[in-house]
């Protein structure tokens, strides 16, 4: 890469801060530039976001028709999975893949919602009904 | 309390971390090319039936944590690294280490990194950033792809220090142990052997998913993902090899170009034309990489996406398969004076 060739596309990491991209001058000794971002990967990061959104709807769908949990819906909002969340809340893998589901979920004791709720930053009731906290 | 630290950016936080923490104590000559090279950073590695964030498991470095380790013993310099159980005893040791006047490396997740934009944080557990003091309840924060330093409630740094899932840190800390001076002979000596080890990595590792093999093999299996897996999420599959090859840390070009970078600043060591004339094929190499990822960005845009412009990515990696092969291949046959 040329260092007059470093990409300068305004990207989400550009708002705060530059980064370094080692390139070469016209003599093909390299040196570094910083570049505030180049589009061909915020584009690619779009994808990633895009796709984790498509999950959330997916899951909030599938809570909705009760057939998984509102964990389901809360893991993918987070961007986890059951290694993830059994990691951070203690439980064992086995116990979160029965939590997610939607009968199971019903009759967890406030002890286990309690859990899941402080890690994904939100009261029992708002875990129940799927409401996410914005902050 | 804040200890008389340089913060200095770069592109990779493991590079930076290694080269700021050794700079600090007293090795002048090191730089991040160096480190990278020294530490035989270039790899390549597709883990077949593994996924993260639901895409294929590519890396175009090596290991976490491994650049350190390497550098520092390649310069002979002894390290201290330590992981927790109990986030009090991993605060207790950090701050014994701020006292000591020591600034530390941690190893943090990125998803509760809050200085961080939203867009970045995944959970990705491997990311490197220097604790260089502490004032009232903020720790001062040196994190190598930040232009400026920056700071971490103790609250938060305790959280992504025990960030949780794979690689999960365990509160993992380092730094070199001792203050020493590097002679330019252990320089040349470090160098020879990065070289030497990295040549290794990428030519004669057995099997077919490390190294250049690694790398024609994922051409061959992108060949294929458009009838595998429909074009949308091979689209996605695309996206993600791009993420891991152009993301904050490489400097672009997946290493390429700080190899190059390295193999001129070795030079200045071992002044053999060869190594110019090397450093140049890793940027061609570079290059190529980097049309494959305007040629991936137009399949997951969805501007172009026949069979055609699958097969057109995957030469792509053939072709730079084998300009890293004669790469290597020469480095190996370069004749080190004793």
């Amino acid at each position: 890469m040329k260092k007059t060739e470093t990409p300068q596309d305004l990207g989400a990491l550009g708002k705060i801060t530059n980064e370094i991209c080692y390139a070469v001058d016209e003599s093909g000794k390299y040196g570094t530039v910083l570049s505030n971002g180049w589009e061909v990967k915020s584009s690619a990061l779009d994808v990633a976001w895009h796709d984790v959104e498509k999950r959330i709807e997916t899951a909030r769908q599938r809570v909705m028709d009760k057939e998984a949990s509102p964990l389901l819906f809360f893991m993918e909002l987070h961007v986890m999975d059951i290694p993830i969340v059994a990691a951070y809340t203690g439980f064992w893998k086995w116990q979160v893949k029965k939590h997610l589901k939607y009968s199971v979920f019903e009759s967890l004791p406030e002890s286990k919602l309690e859990k899941y709720a402080r890690l994904f930053e939100v009261s029992i009731p708002e875990l129940k009904t799927m409401k996410k906290n914005e902050a | 309390m804040k200890l008389d630290f340089q913060h200095t950016q770069a592109a990779h936080c493991e590079n930076g971390v290694t080269t700021s923490l050794l700079r600090h104590h007293g090795v002048n000559q090191i730089t991040e090319p160096l480190a990278f090279g020294i530490g035989s950073g270039l790899f390549f590695i597709y883990i077949p039936f593994m996924k993260v964030n639901n895409g294929p498991a590519i890396a175009f470095r090596t290991q976490p944590g491994l650049i350190f380790k390497r550098t520092c013993r390649a310069l002979d310099i002894p390290v201290e690294r330590k992981k927790f159980r109990s986030p009090e005893e991993a605060e207790k040791v950090l701050m014994n280490c701020l006292k000591a006047g020591q600034p530390v490396g941690c190893q943090v997740g990125v998803y509760y990194l809050t200085y961080f934009p939203k867009e970045y944080r995944f959970h990705f557990n491997a990311h490197n950033l220097i604790v260089f003091g502490r004032e009232d309840d903020q720790y001062l924060i040196s994190d190598p792809v930040m232009e400026m330093a920056t700071s971490l409630s103790s609250y938060e740094l305790q959280r992504v220090r025990f960030a949780k899932g794979a690689f999960a840190p365990r509160g993992q800390l380092y730094y070199p142990k001792e203050r020493r001076a590097v002679t330019d002979d252990q320089m040349r000596k470090a160098i020879r052997s990065g070289i030497k080890h990295n040549i290794r990595y990428m030519l004669q590792v057995p099997g077919n998913i490390i190294g250049i093999r690694g790398i024609r093999y994922t051409a061959k299996k992108i060949r294929g993902w458009r009838d595998k897996l429909g074009l949308e999420k091979a689209g996605s599959y695309l996206a993600q090899l791009v993420r891991m090859q152009e993301e904050i840390g490489t400097g672009g070009g997946g290493f390429r170009f700080i190899y190059g970078a390295f193999l001129q600043e070795a030079f200045a060591y071992h002044p053999l034309d060869e190594l110019q004339e090397i450093s140049g094929q890793f940027t061609r190499s570079g290059d190529i990489w980097r049309s494959a990822a305007v040629q991936a960005a137009g399949i997951y845009k969805g501007r172009i996406g026949s069979q055609a412009d699958f097969n057109l990515m995957s030469d792509y990696l053939n072709e730079s398969a084998d300009i890293e092969k004669a790469a290597f291949t020469a480095l190996s046959k370069i004749k080190w004076p004793a």
